[in-house]
């Protein structure tokens, strides 16, 4: 394999791969059904009683 | 041992090994000293050694004496207690070289000590860099995200006596650097001076850091994992790997200080940088916006503005931030095409970094009155606004045209400055801020006036600081690049250095208004701990180990 195959490789199959994942992490933040899930994780700072209490 | 059977008080797992690890090491610290020819070697393993006898020590006590309790149904805070101590402390140290620095740029002939070798400017220097990001912004890091960890996952720290290791090992690892850099050893890689055995002994503790985190989310009982986790994750896990490979280095020997980079040249550079910039994007800002997506909704008792642009904030920022570095390499033997990718990806980077400012902004919708009645509220978004404005500026001096003037000068300064006293210093004081009376069961800060007078001299002192250092910068730069008629530089270099004497002024005193802040806020904290208890009776029980 040469340098050039290689760098081709790396560069085209990398575009391709981190353009996939970054797309596949906005899905996730706007997919429908989350919603609900991410209003209660908004707020979870503001909720923490000590362990103890459980 | 024997106590352990009858006394009903369980020890922190894996305290006697660790007791047996450090006589251990202790021991191996003195053979290295007693084989060693190189005499900063045989410093650093006394250091060692020292270290060993005092932990050996204070772990015996605290095993004998019961301090080091396991109470698996509560939250572990009193290595948070700590960490908080050594943030302001290590603060205070930091900023204290700073302001001596800044003096000796400003005064050369009064603060230049020929007889003191260890004081000059050079060994200074990265002692207050490395005091300020990895001792202070470090420990406000570590002990924010033990306490954001255990909160949002409803778990106690995992790893037994592996959270105090993880601290008092930073410390040592601090105690080492700062030794090295004014006794002379240094590998002279920006932000990562401290040679192979420092390097190696940092990698211990990190591995534990990210053990100790890692296995609180694995036992988590809230099922998400809450966004300020993921940055602070980012943060741990990213370091690790800037830190082993920019520090990929031979050993001249086993008991020599000194090793070389196994990368010459252009590539060594871009290593450099590749860190260097990473170090800022990661250990800066991804671990920050831990704190910010933490402690602003909690100060303003509001939910974060919005939760899905934090998860896009975090995936653009971390596929965004990691090329950036090249930008640091403009018109030197950089390939173009790679210097022109660094700048390409710095300006794409303004986009996350202002949808993070605006989600933590936006986060006080509703609650703006606070920003008037709540000196800590103020001090956060003062911090995101210099968040937001640093991360402009930083873009636009990426830009190669730009950076032609502006690199090299003290407007790279400025821009540091107003990114690390503006933006991490006010978002790590203002969770300290909250953080103090939660810890010590007070129910608020001794002086509210006092935390009014820390945020104005503060401030007043970063703009002091940051307006003096782009006069100077661009001052500086159009001096270098002005031609006489008959095409020679109009400006010898020392001219350039005299012609910003007022602005070196100028610095010492907005860097000295920033120190005093946080002396006010060493004060104000004294004596809230010094108050006493609000103690309800669910607090009763004594807080786990001595702080």
């Amino acid at each position: 394999m040469t340098y050039e195959t290689v760098s081709k490789i790396a560069q085209q199959g990398g575009l391709v791969y981190f353009t996939l994942i970054f797309l596949a992490g906005v899905a996730y933040a706007l997919w429908p059904s989350h919603r609900d899930a991410f209003r209660k994780a908004a707020s979870l700072p503001l909720e923490d009683e000590d362990l103890a209490n459980d | 041992m024997t106590t352990h059977t009858q006394n009903p008080v369980r020890l922190l797992p894996g305290s006697e090994l660790l007791l047996a690890l450090v006589a251990a090491g202790g021991l191996l610290s003195i053979l290295a000293a007693g084989f060693s020819h190189d005499h900063l070697f045989r410093l650093q393993a006394y250091v060692f050694a020292g270290a060993a006898v005092i932990f050996g020590f204070a772990l015996t006590a605290g095993i004998s004496g019961g301090t080091l309790k396991y109470e698996p149904d509560r939250y572990m805070d009193g290595v948070i207690r700590a960490g908080v101590i050594a943030t302001m402390f290590w603060a205070v140290i930091g900023m204290l070289v700073g302001v001596v620095i800044a003096c000796q740029l400003a005064w050369p002939t009064i603060f230049y000590f020929p007889e003191a070798g260890w004081l000059n400017f050079g060994r200074l220097r990265p002692l207050h860099t490395s005091g300020v990001i990895f001792a202070f912004g470090g420990n406000a890091l570590i002990c924010t995200s033990f306490w954001v960890v255990q909160r949002t996952c409803r778990a106690r720290l995992a790893g037994g006596i592996l959270p105090w290791f993880v601290f008092w090992g930073y410390q040592m690892f601090i105690a080492l650097a700062a030794l090295g850099y004014v006794t002379g050893i240094t590998q002279g890689r920006e932000y990562a001076e401290p040679e192979w055995i420092v390097d190696l002994w940092l990698t211990v503790v990190w591995v534990a850091y990210l053990l100790v985190f890692l296995g609180t989310i694995w036992k988590r009982k809230e099922p998400h994992i809450y966004v300020a986790n993921w940055f602070y994750l980012a943060f741990i896990v990213t370091v690790a790997v800037l830190h082993l490979v920019n520090n990929a280095a031979l050993p001249v020997g086993p008991l020599n200080h000194r090793a070389y980079s196994l990368f010459s040249g252009v590539q060594d550079a871009l290593t450099q940088w590749w860190y260097g910039h990473n170090a800022v994007g990661f250990f800066l800002t991804a671990g920050f916006l831990g704190i910010m997506y933490y402690f602003v909704p909690k100060r303003a008792e509001k939910p974060v503005f919005s939760y899905r642009l934090s998860i896009v904030h975090f995936w653009a920022l971390i596929f965004i931030y990691i090329w950036a570095g090249p930008h640091h390499l403009h018109y030197t033997a950089l390939p173009q095409w790679a210097q022109t990718l660094g700048m390409t990806f710095s300006i794409m980077l303004w986009m996350p970094s202002w949808g993070g400012m605006i989600n933590g902004l936006m986060t006080l919708s509703g609650a703006w009155d606070k920003v008037r009645t709540d000196p800590v509220i103020r001090m956060m978004v003062v911090s995101l606004a210099f968040y937001g404005m640093s991360t402009f500026e930083g873009p636009l001096m990426s830009i190669r045209e730009v950076n032609s003037l502006s690199h090299y000068t003290d407007w790279t300064i400025g821009h540091v400055h107003s990114g690390a006293l503006g933006w991490v210093g006010f978002i790590s004081f203002g969770a300290i801020y909250c953080m103090v009376p939660w810890l010590w069961k007070k129910e608020k800060m001794f002086s509210n006036t006092l935390i009014e007078w820390h945020f104005w001299i503060a401030t007043s002192g970063i703009l002091l600081y940051i307006a003096a250092m782009w006069v100077s910068g661009i001052m500086e730069g159009l001096m270098w690049r002005a031609y006489t008629d008959q095409g020679f530089l109009a400006f010898s270099f020392i001219e350039t250095v005299s012609a910003k004497h007022i602005e070196f002024i100028i610095r010492v005193l907005g860097g000295a208004m920033f120190l005093g802040g946080a002396l006010i806020m060493v004060y104000n904290i004294w004596r809230t701990i010094r108050m006493p208890s609000t103690a309800p009776q669910a607090e009763a029980r004594p807080a786990l180990a001595a702080a």
